[in-house]
């Protein structure tokens, strides 16, 4: 294991001061886990660290690698934009594209032009993506026609389409009610078991970390509570 | 009444520039204030909204001493290009624009600013460069409102005078617009030509108002 890149190698810290409230971002992780949970109470950084590992925010000093490939590094000076670091992210409350149907979603990051995707021709990677999910009849309708759990797959399909490195989870089940919950959280692991990416998934649902993680770190105040941390380099 | 359809094209005309000149301008100022931060945000934004307030005979007689021969910009203009701007229907194009600028600036920005920049930062993860960002998902997401304004600032670009007189002046055939007109016919006591040409201005007004209507508050394209 000690030859191999780590999955993840994580530095971020970055201060927060708004409206005379502070908040001090100090996460740090190095895992070889492929699937890794972020686990901690609302306020506690979990998207913050999520974003900068995506490139969606620049902390002020750190590093983001991931499998020895290295996004971002504060001192030398390395800073993939978002759109290069070839992430898959499903966002809490999924961000599907409102103006574009199913297909046109999950079909967005192919097409890298000043066009989005037609209507009516959908590529064979999308239609592949598309049944895998079960979404195949769906693939002409809007998002707010949509489910919660299709909306979730919808956003799944839309991030994996585009063979990213890695997939990033935000909070996937915040939207949807609980009986709903429970289901899906199954529905979920099953496609993720099949997903062969590592990826990292955050919740503040104790029961999500049970059923689908292989790794959990407690994030607290903005920092990966010390137990965790230990644990985690003792494998590494 | 044949005089009323020459200073009805003109106006088309005039007014079509306009908003086209506002298209670009507009909704680019419109887009740069609600995405960007920097200092003097709020100065520019109030700039941008003043011609909304000030009399029009005031703006034109800014543009009057900005475009004239002596003006920082006519001069560099008529040197450079050979182009004058005063008493041209061109010169009425950019007092029409002037004047109708805040309307397509002002909807174009809250337009802009009701798109959640979440699903921004979504296309940008899924590998696209800001430009098709913008083109993909902000602008048609922001469209009804861009539209709106855009129309809007049409009909007020069509009712424009005071501005457009000042610096294009009344010659008709070549810069006398609708409104110009009307003023000259009731001046001269033409008053069936006037009663036609106000008859005309009402109806394209109302009908532009009207699409307005239509396009522009309560649902945003497909916003949830």
């Amino acid at each position: 294991m000690a030859n191999l890149p780590l999955t993840w190698d994580v530095d971020v810290r970055r201060l927060f001061e708004h409206a005379g409230r502070r908040f001090d971002l100090q996460v740090r992780f190095a895992s070889h886990a492929r699937r890794l949970i972020l686990f901690g109470p609302s306020g506690a950084g979990k998207t913050q660290t999520l974003k900068a590992i995506a490139g969606l925010t620049t902390p002020d000093a750190g590093h983001v690698r991931l499998a020895g490939r290295t996004l971002w590094d504060r001192n030398a000076r390395i800073d993939l934009p978002a759109r290069e670091r070839r992430l898959g992210y499903v966002f809490q409350d999924y961000a599907l594209f409102p103006h574009l149907t199913v297909a046109q979603n999950v079909g967005f990051g192919l097409a890298q032009g000043p066009r989005n995707p037609g209507r009516l021709a959908t590529p064979p990677q999308v239609l592949r993506w598309l049944s895998a999910f079960d979404l195949a009849p769906l693939a002409h309708h809007y998002p707010e026609q949509l489910s919660g759990g299709q909306r979730q797959r919808t956003a799944l399909a839309r991030a994996l389409v585009t063979e990213p490195g890695a997939l990033l989870l935000d909070e996937p089940f915040a939207a949807l009610d609980t009986v709903l919950r429970t289901r899906l959280r199954q529905e979920l692991a099953g496609w993720l078991d099949r997903l062969c990416i590592p990826m990292i998934l955050i919740t503040h649902d104790p029961a999500d970390v049970d059923s689908l993680g292989d790794e959990v770190l407690t994030l607290r105040e903005g920092r990966v509570s010390p137990e965790d941390a230990t644990a985690v380099a003792a494998r590494v | 009444m044949a005089g009323a359809w020459v200073p009805l094209a003109l106006t088309l005309k005039v007014a079509g520039w306009a908003t086209l000149l506002n298209l670009v301008l507009g909704v680019g100022a419109g887009f740069l204030l609600a995405r960007r931060r920097f200092p003097g945000r709020d100065v520019l934004d109030a700039l941008l909204t003043l011609p909304m307030v000030m009399p029009p005979t005031v703006l034109g007689y800014y543009l009057l001493v900005l475009m004239g021969r002596r003006g920082p910009l006519g001069g560099w203009l008529e040197s450079t290009f050979g182009i004058h701007l005063i008493f041209t229907w061109q010169g009425a194009v950019i007092a029409a624009a002037v004047v109708s600028f805040p309307l397509v600036f002002k909807s174009a920005r809250a337009a802009f600013e009701a798109v959640d920049p979440q699903l921004e930062q979504a296309a940008r993860v899924l590998g696209m460069r800001e430009w098709p960002v913008f083109l993909r998902v902000t602008l048609p997401l922001a469209w009804r409102g861009v539209m709106a304004g855009l129309l809007l600032a049409f009909a007020r670009a069509m009712g424009e005078f005071g501005a457009t007189l000042m610096v294009a002046g009344s010659i008709p055939g070549r810069t006398q617009t609708l409104s110009v007109a009307v003023y000259e016919a009731v001046q001269a006591g033409q008053d069936g030509l006037a009663n036609f040409l106000v008859l005309v201005t009402s109806a394209t007004c109302m009908a532009v108002l009207l699409i307005a209507g239509r396009l522009a508050p309560g649902r945003v394209a497909g916003q949830l």
